[in-house]
Formats: structure tokens, sequence, C-alpha cells
């Protein structure tokens, strides 16, 4: 179980004078689900970008999957998946397209894209949607797919950078099912979100606070250490310390 | 390659499934063209004009008889000082003034020779053009008609003066400015609309965390608009064959070539554009405003360049449409080959250089 699949050690970016996120360290096991909270502005986005290879840190060190941030970003970024808080599937194309495209940039070929495009469909049920355009979808749906579409290329890590936003309880509830399913395979997750039940459905969580990680522990202990009987509370006590704004 | 190939045909099927949009880009050279071709058609129909008859003799009275009688004309015949006549074309109520000197009868019986002034008004140099080609054709049709008897050929000389606009400048070579146009406006406007579209919706973070190479990314959505664009370019030119019987008269394959050059340098425009900009307004804005106003403007294909201020004139050197235009009518109308225009040329390669280099610089820091 012990197999850190994520690894930093003082991770630091610098905009001029402006550290974004300064020294953080941490690591992240397989098979984990890995909350990464923050109030907005504490450099969470910052720092998950330098994960996916997207942004090249200051100093310190990261390895994603065994690779390095600095000079290994190719491979990290075969390693992971990532979906974004913004909705992140082609609107105008249609579903299947839409799989097809996604896990043809990620270098699946003919017959693996049509049995993995067509045991996803199955999955989520869409089957009668297969042709219909992904705009025409209900944004439920549209985030289960774009998750499934996130792990098509069976990656190692998967970023998702609130994932949740906007999509009611029910939903939720079920996306989260979908995400135990991918853990249960094997697959690390990596999630950022405002959402502090959700935060729950984490085994360990870190708190961002100005660029620091505050805290870093199972939410159970966490709880326990603040004296407070929800994460609400806990998080409340460590961001109202912040000094940087939204 | 294979992955490369799956991106370009999402970009088609984003290009072919917005119909609107797809029926803007295929219409829109055909109707400018059409427009183009038909409202500056050479054809005019009963333009006033005056006649000033000095000499007033058998000779005039038959060719002004001539005059009036085509179907071109509406002659008004009088005798009016120079100032009123300037008054006269300024207000726009005569397009010509066929002038005949004093004594015109007898210098032709004489000397075999007379002189006629023909003043067209030139600031609408085709009107101006097929006006005085008009009545040149006339003073031909007279002289064929006398010379039949004559041992010595006579010889009358219009002498035909364009005002407000001597050289002519911005003549009916309208198809190379539609193609500069079009084809900013397709590949300048989409390229940039669409990759900015992908800013807007989130999907180019999900392309920049693939392993899909950000240079490709830009690339590959550039294709289907070069594409699209070469398609531009031969409905104008079948069009302006086939439809307004204006042949090219150069090399086709060159013509193909040097659009080919400009539709990049207009694609690296658009990266560009879309590289600055974070919504497709902006994008939309900067390239309508930014790039197709100075196209219609400073390509010297509307206003001719040579009348402009100093200032301007220097500026318009970096439209690249200026140099695409010259291009295009130097191979398409005065049919020269490369040696004619590899300085254009050249430098419409430059400007292409320059703005590639910029745009993947600003498209390397925006990704650190």
């Amino acid at each position: 179980m012990s197999e850190a699949v994520i690894k930093t050690d003082k991770l630091t970016k610098r905009f001029g004078d402006f550290v974004a996120t300064n020294a953080i360290s941490f690591e992240v096991q397989k098979g984990e689900v890995f909350g990464f909270l923050g109030a907005n502005g504490a450099g969470k986005t910052t720092a998950m970008r330098m994960l996916c290879g997207l942004s090249i840190p200051s100093s310190g060190t990261a390895t994603i999957a065994g690779f390095d941030v600095y000079g290994q970003t190719e491979k990290i970024k075969k390693s992971i998946g990532y979906m974004s808080q913004k909705f992140s599937l082609y609107e105008d194309l249609t579903v299947m397209e839409n799989i097809r495209f996604f896990g043809g940039i990620y270098g699946l070929t003919g017959q693996q894209l049509k049995n993995k495009g067509n045991e996803l469909i199955t999955k989520l049920g869409l089957q009668k949607e297969v042709k219909k355009i992904v705009g025409s979808l209900p944004l439920g749906w549209k985030q289960k797919l774009s998750f499934s579409v996130a792990v098509l290329h069976n990656p190692k890590i998967v970023f998702l950078d609130e994932p949740t936003g906007g999509v009611d309880p029910v939903t939720r509830r079920q996306f989260w099912d979908l995400i135990y399913e991918s853990v249960e395979n094997g697959v690390t997750i990596f999630i950022t979100t405002h959402y502090m039940d959700e935060a729950e459905y984490c085994n360990r969580i870190s708190i961002m606070v100005d660029g620091k990680i505050e805290a870093l522990d199972t939410p159970h202990n966490l709880k326990e250490k603040y004296k407070v009987t929800s994460m609400d509370d806990v998080f409340y006590q460590l961001a109202r310390g912040a000094k940087r704004g939204e | 390659m294979k992955q490369f190939i799956t991106f370009i045909k999402k970009e088609f099927a984003h290009v072919l499934r917005d119909r609107k949009t797809l029926l803007i880009l295929f219409g829109m050279p055909v109707v400018q063209i059409l427009i183009f071709g038909f409202a500056l058609t050479n054809e005019v129909q009963n333009a006033r004009i005056i006649v000033m008859d000095h000499s007033n003799d058998a000779a005039t009275k038959q060719i002004v008889a001539k005059i009036g009688a085509s179907q071109y004309f509406d002659v008004e015949k009088t005798v009016i000082k120079g100032k009123q006549m300037e008054a006269a074309f300024k207000k726009g109520k005569i397009k010509l003034a066929v002038i005949f000197p004093a004594n015109f009868n007898t210098d032709l019986l004489h000397q075999n020779h007379a002189q006629v002034q023909v003043i067209a008004d030139a600031s609408d140099p085709n009107t101006a053009t097929t006006l005085t080609n008009y009545i040149s054709t006339i003073l031909q049709d007279y002289l064929s008609d006398i010379n039949q008897v004559a041992n010595v050929p006579y010889r009358i000389t219009p002498q035909i003066r364009m005002m407000y606009n001597p050289q002519l400048k911005g003549a009916p070579n309208f198809v190379p400015g539609v193609m500069a146009l079009v084809l900013m406006l397709v590949c300048v406007m989409m390229t940039a609309v669409s990759i900015v579209k992908e800013k807007e919706t989130g999907t180019m973070e999900i392309l920049l965390v693939s392993p899909f190479k950000p240079l490709l990314v830009i690339v590959s959505k550039a294709i289907p608009y070069l594409l699209l664009s070469l398609i531009n370019v031969a409905s104008i030119l079948a069009l302006s064959v086939f439809v307004l019987d204006l042949p090219v008269k150069g090399s086709i394959l060159l013509l193909f070539a040097e659009s080919t050059l400009f539709i990049i340098t207009c694609l690296t425009l658009g990266i560009f554009i879309s590289v600055k900009t974070n919504s497709q307004q902006v994008a939309m804005l900067i390239s309508l405003m930014g790039m197709l106003l100075p196209t219609i403007l400073f390509s010297g294909f509307m206003f001719p360049i040579e009348n402009m201020p100093i200032p301007l004139q220097v500026f318009s050197n970096v439209i690249p449409a200026k140099w695409f235009y010259i291009i295009v009518k130097t191979i398409m109308i005065k049919g020269l080959g490369f040696s004619a225009i590899w300085k254009e040329s050249l430098i419409l390669s430059g400007i292409t250089l320059f703005l590639l280099i910029v745009s993947l610089k600003s498209f390397k820091i925006r990704l650190t």
C-alpha cells in the first residue's frame, strides 16, 4: 500500500516577488483519495499546475508517478488524467466523437478506442445519447462523462480541479461513486473542492493557506486536532488567518 | 502522427458542424465577387455630358450627332466658361465634357489632323475610363466613315484629361482585393476565435495536460482553415474567370503558391491574436477592427495609397494585404512571373516569420 505516487519536497513557485506556492512537501499514496483544500487564492491551482507538468517549479522537487516535474513532463502527462472546474468536453461534438478524440490524443488506437468507448457508454447508461451533441446533455451527465473521459487512458493519477461545481447533491453523490470505482482499480485521486462534505469523502486532506500547507491528515484526525465537529469548522479556523484575499 | 490526424479530424468536425459559419465562409466570397463584379460593371448608360462646339461645322455636327445617338450619353450642347464647367463637374451634374476647338473641320481638311479635348471626372475611375473609351470609339467610327473617300488618312486626336485622379488608381481590379479581404477574414478571425474558444471553454487546459504537444495543438487548429481558404481562393478565381470574364494571365500555380503564403501569414496573425486574448469577443473585435479595417483602408484595394499622407503610406507597409494585393494584381492582371514579385513575397515571408516567432514566444511564456 505504501507506494507514493506523488512526492513533493519544498515545492515552490514564485511569480516575481509573489510566492504563489511556498515550499510545500507532501506525499500521496497509490489508491488514495487526496483532498487538496484551500481558500481562493491560496495557491492550489498553481501547485496543481506544477504537478501536472504545465508549469515549471521555481525550486524544490516533485515526482509524479515516478517522473520528475522538471525534465519528464511528457511522461507525466501520459500517466495522469485531468478534469477541470470548467466543464471541458467539446459541446459541439457528439458523445462518441468526444470519446474518440480524447482517447485518440492519448494514443489509444482503433480497436482499443471502440472497446473502451462502448464499455464507458454502457457503464454510464448513455446508449441512447451516443450520437447526441454533448451540449444537449444535462450538466450532471456531462460531468460524469467528462470524468470517464479523463480516466479513459488508464492514468495512474487523476487530477480533479473542483469537478462538482454547480452540480446537484444527487449527481455529486453519483460522481463520487465513479471516483471510488476508479480507486478500486488502483487509480489515485487528487481532488480540489470547496464542498466540505466532499472533503469528508477523502482519505486524507491538506489545507493550504497563503501558499503553505497548514494542515495535512485524515478528516477524522483533523477534526480531533482542532476540537471541532465538522470539516467546515476546521477549514474556517485555518482559512480565517489567511492574509491573501480573493 | 495518428494523434495529429485525430486532432485535425476533430477540428473539421467543429467547422463542418457549424453550418451557419460554414455558409458564411463559402458564401461570402461568392457574394462579394458578384456584388463587386456587377456593382462595378463597366457598362455606363445615359451618362450626362456636355459638348462645347466652338467650331460648329459639318464635321463636329456629325460627330455630335453620333455621340447623341449612342445609348451611353445624354448630350447637352452648350458653351460655358471653364469655371462653370468645373462647378458642374464638382456637383456631379456632368460626367464628361467634349470640347471642339474653333476651325475643327478646317484643320481636319487642310492638315488632315484635328484635335478634340475630352475631360472626364475621374474621381470614379471606372466610369471615366469607360466614357472616354466610348468617345474614342465614336471618333474612330467617324474617321473610318470619312477615310473611305480620302487619299490621305484623316486623324483626330482626342486630348483626354482625367480630372481629380489622373492615374486612375484603384481601378477595376477588385478581384485581388476581394481575395485579400476574404482570406484575411477567414484566416485571422476564424483561427483566433477557434483557439480562444478552447481557452474559454477550458478544453485548452485539457489539451495542454495531455501528451499532445502544445505546438501541434496550434498547428492542427490552423490546418482546416488553410484548406478552407484554398477552396475559397479557387472559388474566387473560378468566379472571376467564368462569371466576370477576368482571366488569370499569369501562372495559376504561382498564384496558389503566393495565396498559400498569404494564408499562412493570416493564420499566424490569428494565432498571435489568440495567444494575446482570452475571450472570443475580444478576439473577434481585434480581428475585425484591428485587421479588417486596415486591410480595406491600406491595401490599395479601395483607396490609392499614393494619395495618402506620407505617415500613412509608411504605415501601409506593415499591412500584409497590401503586398498580397500587389502580388495577385501582378500575376492575374499583368501576367508576370515570380521575378516581378520576389520582393513582395520576401516582405510577406518576413512578416509571417516575425509574427510566428512573436506568437510562439508569448505562447511559451503563457505555458510556464
